[in-house]
């Protein structure tokens, strides 16, 4: 085995003397008393190497051993990664729970694939020829067939399956088939393999353009602001805002098959939110828990910020692994700002020069790759699968001038800005309708959607108007489209997410209320006083509310809409 | 292995170097000099060059000074002799009682296994609106009060403090003021809590580093009493000395400051404080409110920013009134589902004619004509600020939310407020009365 010593620590960057050949990113061990600190190697000069240091530093000293592996920095792939949480380098945090109580010990690693028997059905047969990422078997994980595949780390070449065990129950370490290479040489495979988790999975035939809506039940995403399966979006926002919520809204009613939750840096209470309530809700898709459809990786604030910078990559790579079965895997990571800050902290440490706010010359080429793990791809078996990835970003002082939201709008599909005015006003979700952007097609038609949007541009031109003449120096015709676009804000835009029907609308749904709401904004009123005005549209928002909070083509539901086409009616300007 | 040196290397600020071996990153060393002895701890290792902060500051250390390493890191010691203690920053008496070193026990420990943590769900009773109502908090919440200085912040503080039902108080003052100092201390001991609240102060006139140690020793010892079942409140005043302290230390270690000055890790290092609160199933808490003062006023400050990300909300203090935008408990929602089935929405609507209020307040301070509408929103926004938000109002939540009702239908007709007609129904004044 290759060892070195230590010569420095500062902070959680270890610099390891060495002799012999090590490798970038490969991973080493820091072996202090009975305790084995992993590492991983991130700058090689000379015979001399710094190591970020994925635990507490304190009790390391110079001459202490490094024990280096020859392995990058991988996770391991296989059945029964669904519904666990983990840390960022793949620990089961359950497990580590019961093997250390209250408070997470340093040095403790454990496998993240648990040893479990599957029914495994074979799908090839002796001698048939396969290649990386060619499906051997499937076994049922919860509601998917989880394809067992030909090792995506093999080489690009022909394989022969020279073994494959018959229909039947193994565990997840048991050998299943051997294969042998065009030497003739034999490699044994489980159902378990390894990736390194920087290096992104490209064993399918070609990406495709995201175009079918990825739907989440919040009407303004939806509606107005949609993102695709295989595309990217980012929420920037400052604290406060509602990035989380957003996402952990968007992690319950997302349409796909699978969510992984990257919490990179941010509070491990919010974890818990999910990790206690997704057990509980089911999938109304599958009829079983949400929880059967989830990863969590949790790399919460106050954890070692080397692994924080890990965790978005682990995550990453389940995602790709699952887009492999022919899935829509959704990522959600909260927040990039915290990955970028840690990449930041270990710039720092080494030395490098730093770019604006002190951020590493690489962070956009850095954020942007990450991003392009995303996608639509077709599988070499001609079936589709998708990674779509969002990310909150924290700027500081809630300028998104600042470099990880400058970077990350130029590589993202869509932009779902968060602001403090709307969400002081607990206007929720706070996303700004006016600044925010996406290249995507959403679920309603272009034209409609251009419309009210063009009510809400023209109602905040209106209303900054207001601040200048006054209401008394507005026209009526004017403050009449100030009030439309008011109202299409404050029954449409609005969403209350904690509410147990308004938190989430089905898109039929969201086509039918758009729909009225389009003829709402169309049409003429005739009105003849401002006051007249707000009162009419202060009564046709009441009852729209009370609209919003009935469940769906409930007589409640109907006896409302009635009610407000009756309002609606009333006022209308029949054109001669 | 020698322990042992009297040659130090350099001094520069607080921090000193000394070539040494057989050293362990984060171990204490005894710094002896004409000024005293101090302890100090090594953050960095460097081949044979081993930096160290001196907790008693760099001044009148001198080149032939002795440093002792002692072979393990800082530690703390406890147990209940420590309740009705007063101690500074270093963990030494600063009453008149004995040094305690009995049990001694590891400051800056592992952080709680998140899949150990549970949802917080007991509200904490304050008695003031704009907490109780608006901003609830909640027990293990983490949550500052954001304040320009020469606001009240230890009265609202020590007030929240009181009126909190908790078993334990503890204490962490970094750069505290000598007076408000002897505040707290007499607020506790008149009202006899003294006897359950312990202490660590670090005043303005104590040496720097020493205000970096404050967090750590008052979360270790809050920590240990929750495993043993109390519910602890901690008061940690003011973060941002603390963050200063980092600040200084950065800069003598020439790491290359993000912003302001400030370090790239001081996300993090607040953020490894902040998380120890905590409920344990089965045993304690650890509850704590924090005072954040933005320099400037200005919330984007480095601090107060990093502080609001990590933090689970904050009470913004200005004008002796909590504010209702730029408060927030992020907690809030856990509590306020089952106290009463207006809350949410009366906490929501409120805030939003509030909102509406300051539009019509600014249209007004420009000389423009207000309509019947903003005359209704002035109406509203006085009564709300002088019987919500006056920091004098004392009142149950359930008061409160009736009180809330009373001042809307004073001003508005139901359908004005934006409230959902079932409630509306069930709560506004008048229609009550003539149901009855
Ligand atoms: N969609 C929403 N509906 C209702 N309340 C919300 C919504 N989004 C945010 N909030 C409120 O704002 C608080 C902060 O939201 P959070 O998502 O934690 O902010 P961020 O992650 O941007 O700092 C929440 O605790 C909640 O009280
Ligand atoms: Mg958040």
């Amino acid at each position: 085995m290759n060892t070195g010593k230590i010569v420095g620590i500062n902070g959680n960057m270890a610099t390891v003397e060495f002799s012999g050949n090590i490798s970038q990113n490969e991973v080493g061990y820091i072996v202090l008393d009975e305790k084995r600190l992993k590492a991983e190697v991130i700058r090689v000069t000379g015979n001399s190497a710094a190591l970020q240091v994925f635990e507490m530093t304190n009790g390391i000293g110079v001459g202490d051993v490094v024990e280096f592996t020859g392995e990058q920095l991988s996770v391991d792939l296989g059945p029964g990664l669904l519904s666990q949480v983990y840390d960022g380098l793949q620990n089961p945090l359950a497990d580590l729970a019961e093997k250390c109580g209250f408070f997470l010990q340093r040095g403790i690693y454990m496998n993240a694939i648990p040893d479990k028997k599957w029914e495994f059905t074979p799908k090839v047969k002796k001698g048939d020829i396969v290649q990386p990422a060619y499906t051997l078997g499937v076994v049922p994980e919860g509601i998917f067939q989880h394809r067992i595949m030909v090792p995506f780390g093999f080489a690009q070449e022909d394989f022969t399956v020279k073994m494959i065990l018959p229909k039947g129950l193994y565990s997840a370490y048991d050998e299943i088939a051997v294969l042998t290479d065009p030497r003739g040489v034999d490699h044994s495979v489980t159902m378990i393999f390894t990736w390194p988790i920087k290096k992104p999975i490209r064993n399918y035939e070609e990406r495709l353009k995201p175009v079918e809506p990825m739907t989440t039940k919040v009407r303004i995403v939806d509606t107005f602001l949609p993102v695709a399966l295989g595309g990217t979006f980012c929420i920037p926002g400052p604290f406060g805002a509602g990035k989380t919520v957003l996402q952990q809204i968007t992690s319950k009613n997302a349409d796909v098959d699978i969510v992984i939750i990257a919490a990179c840096g941010e509070r491990a209470g919010e974890v818990v939110d999910t990790l206690i309530e997704f057990p509980e809700l089911t999938d109304p898709r599958t009829g079983k828990s949400l929880m059967e459809r989830t990863i969590i990786i949790c790399n919460t604030s106050s954890m070692p910020v080397a692994a924080r910078e890990a965790s978005v990559y682990t995550a990453v790579t389940m995602a790709e692994y699952y887009r492999q079965m022919g899935l829509n895997v959704l990522l959600l990571a909260d927040s990039t700002s915290r990955w970028a800050q840690a990449m930041r902290e270990m710039s720092g440490r080494l030395e490098e020069i730093p770019g604006d706010e002190a951020f590493p010359a690489y962070l956009e080429s850095t954020i942007a790759s990450f991003y392009e793990r995303a996608g639509l791809v077709r599988l070499y078996d001609g079936s589709t699968g998708s990674v779509t990835i969002g990310g909150t970003v924290s700027p500081a002082g809630g300028n998104f001038e600042e470099p990880v939201t400058q970077a990350t709008l130029k590589v993202v599909g869509a932009f779902h800005g968060l602001s403090r005015e709307r969400s002081d006003a607990r206007k929720y979700p706070a996303i700004n309708p006016l600044e925010s952007w996406t290249k995507y097609k959403g679920i309603i038609e272009k034209g409609k959607t251009d419309l009210a949007r063009h009510i809400l541009f023209r109602g905040e031109e209106v209303n900054q108007m207001m601040k200048v003449v006054g209401e008394e120096g507005t026209s009526l015709d004017d403050y009449i489209i100030f009030q439309k676009s008011e109202f299409l804000d404050s029954v449409y835009l609005q969403q209350d997410s904690f509410d147990l029907i308004d938190g989430s609308v089905s898109i039929e749904r969201q086509k039918y209320i758009f729909n009225v709401m389009y003829e709402i904004l169309k049409a003429k009123f005739s009105l003849s006083t401002k006051q007249e005005a707000r009162s009419f549209f202060n009564q046709l928002r009441q009852t729209f509310i009370d609209w919003n909070s009935f469940s769906w083509e409930s007589d409640s539901f109907k006896q409302t809409e009635e009610s407000l086409m009756n309002k609606v009616k009333a006022k209308l300007r029949i054109e001669k | 292995m020698q322990k042992v040196y009297t040659k130090i290397e350099s001094i520069s600020g607080n921090v000193i170097t000394v070539n040494a071996e057989g050293v362990k990153n984060g171990d204490l060393a005894m710094v002896s000099s004409r000024e005293g002895i101090s302890l100090a701890n090594i953050i960095k290792l460097k081949g044979k060059v081993v930096s160290l902060q001196v907790f008693a500051g760099g001044r009148g250390i001198s080149t032939g000074d002795e440093v002792r390493f002692l072979d393990r890191p800082m530690k703390i010691s406890f147990s209940e002799n420590l309740l009705g203690r007063i101690f500074d920053g270093s963990g030494n008496p600063r009453d008149l009682g004995p040094v305690l070193d009995e049990n001694l026990i590891e400051i800056g420990g592992p952080s709680v296994n998140p899949a150990k943590r549970i949802v917080p769900k007991n509200m904490i009773r304050t008695g003031i609106p704009m907490i109780d109502i608006f901003n609830t908090l909640v027990e293990s919440q983490k949550l500052p009060i954001f304040s320009v200085s020469g606001e009240p912040y230890n009265e609202l503080l020590a007030r929240i403090a009181m009126q909190a039902e908790v078993d334990l108080i503890i204490l962490g003052g970094m750069g505290l003021k000598f007076d408000d100092y002897l505040y707290f201390k007499e607020e506790l001991e008149s009202s006899g809590a003294m006897n359950r609240a312990i202490f660590f102060v670090h005043t303005a006139s104590d040496p720097t580093v020493e205000c970096l140690l404050v967090p750590d020793i008052s979360l270790a010892v809050a920590e240990q009493f929750a495993l043993q079942g109390k519910k602890v409140l901690v008061l940690l005043t003011d973060m941002t000395n603390f963050a200063d302290s980092l600040k200084e230390i950065a800069i003598t270690m020439d790491q290359v400051p993000s912003n302001r000055g400030y370090p790239g890790d001081l996300y993090s290092s607040l953020a490894s404080r902040y998380e120890k609160a905590v409920d344990f199933e089965g045993a304690g808490s650890v509850t704590i409110l924090a005072v954040t003062t933005m320099p400037g006023d200005d919330v984007t400050h480095p601090v107060p920013d990093n502080t609001g990300y990590i933090t689970e909300g904050q009470y913004y203090l200005r004008n002796g009134r909590i504010e209702p935008f730029g408060s927030l408990s992020r907690l809030k929602q856990q509590v306020n589902k089952s106290t009463r089935d207006d809350h949410r929405s009366l906490m929501d609507g409120m805030i939003k004619l509030y909102a509406s209020y300051k539009e019509s307040l600014e249209k007004k301070s420009m000389g423009f004509q207000m309509s019947d509408w903003d005359d209704k929103l002035l109406n509203f926004g006085e009564k709300f600020e002088l019987e919500m938000m006056e920091l004098s109002v004392n009142i149950p939540l359930e008061k409160a939310l009736d009180l809330g009702w009373q001042i809307l239908s004073e001003c508005f007709a139901p359908e004005e407020t934006g409230l959902k007609t079932d409630l509306v129904m069930k709560y506004w004044p008048e229609l009550n009365k003539e149901d009855k």
